[in-house]
């Protein structure tokens, strides 16, 4: 069985983020980057679907810069087979429903049973790729899963998935696209072994011309990013807790009316 | 402009639209409407239909089919680009939930449109919709705007101002007969958690959350107790669910729910960068720490610093006391 995880490359949480001179995308100078933590539970899984079935093939797919390089070496380092790297400056400015069709290329040319990802990632926080991929190659998909089976055959996939106040729990026919919420499982590191290995694993670099991809004009676009408004300075209250606690009551009822 | 706002409902599954509704079509009403809600589902009461009304819409158009539940992408996409075809709204909204979140995305990509997801703030601007979002762990706000109409964008729950009902207000009735797309995906169960009696973590008004300070997950009881008390949602910092005090499905934060409520009290929490991305859009915020170096107190409108396991108590008897009255 085929299996193809899509990948991200992101600024870690901890990273403070700047404004960049255009106003519209983020100063990259001083930040650290990692796999978006949601990735890393679709990697996780490809590969346990793998290891069960006792054969297969996991390729890492990801659209970035140069950079993103390393986030398909971390995932080759977890143990995916191979890696297809879409590098190109004219998707520079990709957004989602383009990078939904530039993977869905891919995936067109890769014909896996079962594409994964992250249920969003932790840069824009969009979340819509992999439903958009569905969309446009007319596959069934399933966000948010906490549990996946693949059936014996792998004609379909029993997944679990998270809603308000439960599980729902579907079969989709395969190929499928999921996308993965934390709790799906625990993702590995990478041993040395991995790592080192990683290093001879092979990945493939495409152009949006490879892939057939017309238009890169984006259908939503950033005008301007704002920093946060700073919230009112706030109040500790001091003094013994008990009184404490009566005059924070009071305030939430009385000056915030928050309760 | 021609077009109007659609909403998309979401409903109960029992044939009434959630109160989240009210904020959608609030907004929809500020933007300068026409306002009108999309509802797909199978099963529609009269009441949810009145509700929509009174909350500003002018028009329902009701896709009623037992085909339609549950919701799979494969069946609802086709149906209502149908509809966006023949109709030409200029804008489509949809509240943050489980199946709108999906939803809108499939959408989006079957009309070739853009999607703001996860939106705080819409205003226009002259002819066009503009979108505020929180990007990087809510560390930046992203202003975005469409290429081409309808403009499709996802509103975060609790952040805008709920419609008033108006009584008396209603909504003509469209009925839509569409056809539907055979379903691919097959409904096996459905496990509903364990209730706790407590509101859900994303609809609540008030949601309280216990961080490492908790010390383990029994202490948990008495932020339950509070939250008896108080009506409010219990949640927890990435750290207690890390270390398995609660299940993942409490979890705040970045890689967690992401909350807006009214009032947010944090126990025991740190406010790490990763929380504060699932709680800094709430409106009033307090934190109890014994650390008073605990960054939460950077972005808190009231603290207090002392040992939550004396403060909590004080507080369920104060609120007691408070609401009794």
């Amino acid at each position: 069985m085929k299996i193809l995880v899509l990948v991200k490359q992101v600024p870690d949480t901890a990273t403070q983020v700047k404004i960049g001179g255009d106003g519209k995308q983020i100063d990259p100078a001083g930040i650290t980057w990692i796999v978006s933590p949601y990735d890393e539970f679709a990697i996780e899984e490809g590969l346990r679907i793998k290891e069960k079935r006792g054969q297969g093939e996991v390729v890492a797919v990801t659209l970035g810069p140069d950079r993103a390089k390393e986030t398909l070496r971390s995932a080759l380092a977890m143990g995916c087979d191979r890696a297809i790297h879409v590098n190109d400056p004219a998707l520079a400015a990709a957004d989602t429903l383009t990078t939904a069709r530039v993977l869905a290329a891919v995936i067109k040319q890769e014909a896996p049973q079962l594409v994964l990802c992250g249920r969003q990632a932790i840069d824009d926080d969009v979340g819509a790729v992999g439903a958009q991929i569905a969309e446009v190659l007319g596959w069934p998909c399933a966000s948010w899963i906490m549990e996946e089976t693949v059936d014996a055959d792998a004609k379909s996939v029993k997944v679990g998935r998270q809603v308000e106040g439960g599980l729902e729990i579907f079969e989709l026919p395969l190929p499928a696209v999921l996308s993965a919420q934390k709790g799906m499982n625990e993702p590995r590191y990478p041993t040395l072994k991995g790592i080192m290995g990683a290093k001879k694993k092979e990945i493939k670099d495409l152009k949006a011309a490879d892939l057939g991809v017309a238009s890169v004009t984006p259908e939503l676009t950033i005008t301007k990013l704002e920093a946060l408004p700073a919230r009112p300075p706030g109040r500790v209250i001091a003094g013994e807790t008990k009184d404490a606690v009566k005059e924070l009551v009071r305030a939430l009822r009385e000056d915030a009316k928050a309760i | 402009m021609a077009g109007a706002f659609w909403c998309v409902v979401e409903d109960d599954r029992k044939g009434a639209a959630k109160k989240v509704m009210a904020e959608v079509l609030g907004e929809a009403t500020r933007l300068g409407g026409p306002v009108e809600a999309v509802w797909l589902t199978d099963k529609a009461t009269d009441d949810g239909l009145k509700q929509l009304g009174e909350w500003g819409a002018t028009k329902v158009w009701l896709l009623e089919n037992a085909g339609l539940a549950p919701y799979r992408g494969e069946v609802w996409v086709p149906a209502l680009a149908e509809l966006v075809a023949k109709e030409s709204p200029k804008a489509i909204l949809a509240p943050v939930t489980s199946r709108q979140r999906e939803f809108m995305a499939r959408l989006a990509a079957r009309l070739g449109v853009g999607l703001s997801a996860d939106s705080v703030s819409l205003a226009m601007d002259g002819d066009t919709l503009v979108a505020t979002r929180p990007i990087y762990a809510g560390k930046l706000l992203s202003k975005v705007t469409w290429a081409k109409r309808p403009w499709l964008a996802t509103l975060r729950p609790n952040v805008f101002k709920p419609a008033e009902a108006q009584a008396g207000k209603s909504a003509a009735v469209e009925r839509v007969s569409a056809t539907l797309a055979a379903a691919q995906m097959k409904l096996v169960e459905r496990r509903e958690e364990a209730s706790t009696g407590l509101p859900e973590l994303t609809e609540a008004e008030i949601v309280i959350s216990g961080g490492r300070g908790m010390k383990g997950p029994e202490n948990y009881v008495i932020l339950e107790e509070l939250g008896g008390v108080i009506g409010a949602a219990v949640g927890a910092s990435r750290a207690a669910v890390d270390a398995g005090w609660r299940p993942h499905r409490f979890q705040i934060g970045q890689t967690g729910r992401t909350i807006s409520p009214k009032l947010y009290m944090g126990f025991g929490v740190s406010g790490a960068i990763q929380h504060l991305a699932g709680m800094r859009t709430s409106k009033v915020i307090v934190a109890i720490n014994k650390d008073p170096e605990a960054p939460i107190f950077k972005i808190a409108d009231y603290g207090i610093v002392a040992d939550l396991f004396e403060v909590v108590p004080e507080l369920t008897k104060e609120f007691k006391r408070l609401l009794e009255k």
